[in-house]
């Protein structure tokens, strides 16, 4: 199978006050299209600087990442923000919904930037909302919605503009474990069903049994990798 | 949903806040309206276009009284049909209350304002009665006067040549107004200008003012300069006006009101710039994480600028479209009562000037909160640092 992401040496630093920080030192990567991927590691090894940079929400010091054939540590800011708009769904731990929006408004959010007509913008979100299980609650605001569906909109709408790839952080941090297994069995349903790469950082090792693959993190580096 | 229905959905998120912020902006554009229409009012420059009366007055102050004998002379020149003439009684009843009292003559008054209604009958006993006096609705409705009252009147300014400053009249007509706005106008009492002429200690033979009927009102710029300039370099400078000049004539002694207002309007606007400032920066503050969020969805730097300067800009605007609206309702209402005296309109170049206020506001208290939008960054934001 094809690689969708390619890493290739990537450093990432930050200037924290007059100190420079290496967060990623040379790591190199690939993970091919279809993948399933659980980034594990303590806290501080790197992990969520690696999925910010392969959702290309950052840009690294030196490296390359190439997503789909494409040089994204080239990207302009601009570029870049075109490319996460249609490539890439993002899930964040704290669900990050709009609370002044519905569950549909949250998930038409993306088609915003999109020519689609409205009516097909209804209709994108209706299936989006049917393929996580929350038809029926569509017009209902995220203080209306438990954890569990609050975070079910948002892989609604990490997926309703079609991306190849979803970038999860922590995306069962914030639930009990009955709910964690139904999101994370709703993520592998979207990677065995739909096609959906997908990278989560996770801290959980249940979690990552999800995933079909585990890579560890310490210290800015690949430690290990384990196949489930 | 739009992009226009989340901007509007983000404005409302807290209804109290919002709502206490739009209705400073109603009440702050409420105060532009009126008080820019008040400025155009008093700084609108000599307007002869339709004036179908002009007044003469003594060039240095009205409270200086022009002489009779210029009443010929202005009936004289080209142009005017009628002249009457009145005087400034300074009338006070009972302990001291103030009312709006002038001595006229009976005939000219009558020929010079048509829009006074009252019988023929009440007119001619007005002219033969020498101590007679008319009243108008309105202070006749207040104090229950009729017509067959004795009106027992003290003059601030005339005594009589008994030295006593209690003059006594009788009620021989009530007028009224030809129509609401001069109905507003009946709260004045008019006596017989010959008795008051004869019996006041301080001599004869000198009116406060004449008001010249035109027989053409495109004649009334021509037949002011005429009358100005016969009396230039003479003892009985003259000063001629419209209606609605020689009225704001009396507001205008108050001072500067341009400047008053611009002052007003300065703390008013200060006031709330910091108020509306203060609230778009701090609903942009609650919710930097959401704003990353659009950015991460690929909303451009430009679009979150533009999602949160959309917000000023509503507010702004609807508050402002509102206020202004209010302005040139209450506009109508007060020029409606008072007519000549104040005629107030919240007109085009008010609302110009409040579309500007709108604008200039909104890239004052919007600008600031947008930028730091637009220049978050992602990661940052959604690490809470």
């Amino acid at each position: 199978m094809s690689n969708l992401i390619s890493i290739r040496d990537l450093t990432k630093s930050y200037e924290r006050g007059k100190q420079k920080v290496e967060v990623l030192h040379g790591l190199t990567l690939d993970i091919p299209k279809g993948d399933f991927v659980a980034l594990m590691g303590p806290s501080g090894s790197g992990k969520t600087t690696l999925l910010n940079l392969i959702g290309g929400l950052d840009q690294p010091s030196s490296g390359e990442i190439s997503i789909d054939g494409k040089r994204i540590d080239r990207f302009s800011s601009a570029e870049l923000t075109r490319w996460r708009a249609s490539n890439v769904g993002f899930v964040f731990q704290f669900y990050n919904l709009m609370p002044v929006l519905t569950a549909e408004g949250n998930v038409e959010l993306p088609l915003l930037l999109t020519k689609l007509s409205a009516a097909r913008r209804r209709e994108n979100v209706a299936i989006a909302l049917s393929v996580v299980g929350l038809a029926e609650r569509a017009k209902h605001k995220p203080r209306e919605l438990s954890g569990g569906q609050e975070q079910r909109v948002a892989i609604a709408r990490a997926i309703v503009s079609d991306p190849t790839l979803l970038v999860c952080d922590e995306p069962t941090g914030d639930l009990d474990r009955k709910t964690a297994d139904e999101i994370l069995t709703l993520l592998q349903t979207l990677n065995r069903e739909h096609g959906k790469t997908i990278v989560m950082v996770t801290h959980d090792p249940r979690a990552a049994e999800y995933a079909k693959r585990t890579l560890h993190l310490d210290k800015g580096q690949l430690a290990e990798q384990a196949a489930h | 949903m739009t992009k226009t229905g989340f901007v509007l959905a983000n404005l409302f998120r807290k209804k109290t806040r919002t709502i206490l912020t739009l209705l400073s902006v109603i009440m702050a554009f409420l105060l532009f309206g009126l008080l820019q229409a008040v400025n155009v009012v008093f700084n609108a420059g000599a307007d002869f276009v339709g004036a179908t009366r002009l007044v003469t007055q003594a060039r240095v102050s009205f409270t200086q009284s022009l002489p009779l004998r210029i009443l010929p002379e202005l009936e004289a020149v080209p142009g005017v049909d009628k002249v009457m003439y009145q005087q400034w009684f300074g009338g006070v009843i009972g302990e001291n209350t103030q009312i709006f009292a002038f001595a006229v003559e009976p005939a000219r008054i009558h020929a010079v304002y048509p829009e006074y209604i009252m019988p023929d009958a009440q007119w001619k006993a007005f002219a033969d009665t020498r101590t007679g006096a008319i009243v108008g609705r309105l202070l006749a409705n207040q104090y229950g006067w009729k017509v067959g009252d004795k009106l027992p009147l003290n003059s601030n300014i005339f005594p009589k040549k008994d030295g006593s400053k209690t003059w006594g009249f009788d009620i021989v007509g009530i007028f009224d107004g030809k129509d609401e706005q001069w109905q507003n106008q009946t709260n004045q009492v008019l006596i017989n200008f010959d008795y008051f002429n004869e019996a006041n200690q301080f001599g004869s033979g000198a009116a406060g003012i004449y008001v010249l009927k035109l027989a053409n009102s495109d004649a009334a710029q021509q037949v002011a300069d005429t009358i100005d300039a016969k009396y230039e370099n003479s003892p009985d400078e003259t000063k001629t006006q419209t209606e609605k000049d020689w009225s704001l004539g009396f507001v205008k002694q108050i001072g500067d009101i341009g400047l008053m207002v611009r002052w007003i309007l300065f703390a008013v606007f200060f006031t709330l710039l910091l108020v509306v400032g203060n609230t778009m920066a701090q609903s942009m503050r609650e919710r930097v994480p959401e704003l990353a969020v659009l950015k991460t969805l690929g909303f451009s730097d430009g679009s979150v600028l533009g999602f949160v300067l959309a917000e000023s800009i509503a507010l702004c605007a609807l508050g402002g479209l509102i206020g202004l609206s209010i302005a040139t309702g209450l506009g109508i209402v007060i020029k409606k009562f008072a007519g000549a005296v104040m005629p107030l309109t919240v007109s085009g170049p008010v609302w110009v000037a409040g579309l500007i206020a709108i604008i200039v506001l909104s890239l004052a208290v919007g600008l600031l909160p947008a930028l730091r939008a637009q220049r978050l960054k992602i990661v940052d934001a959604l690490a809470g640092r």
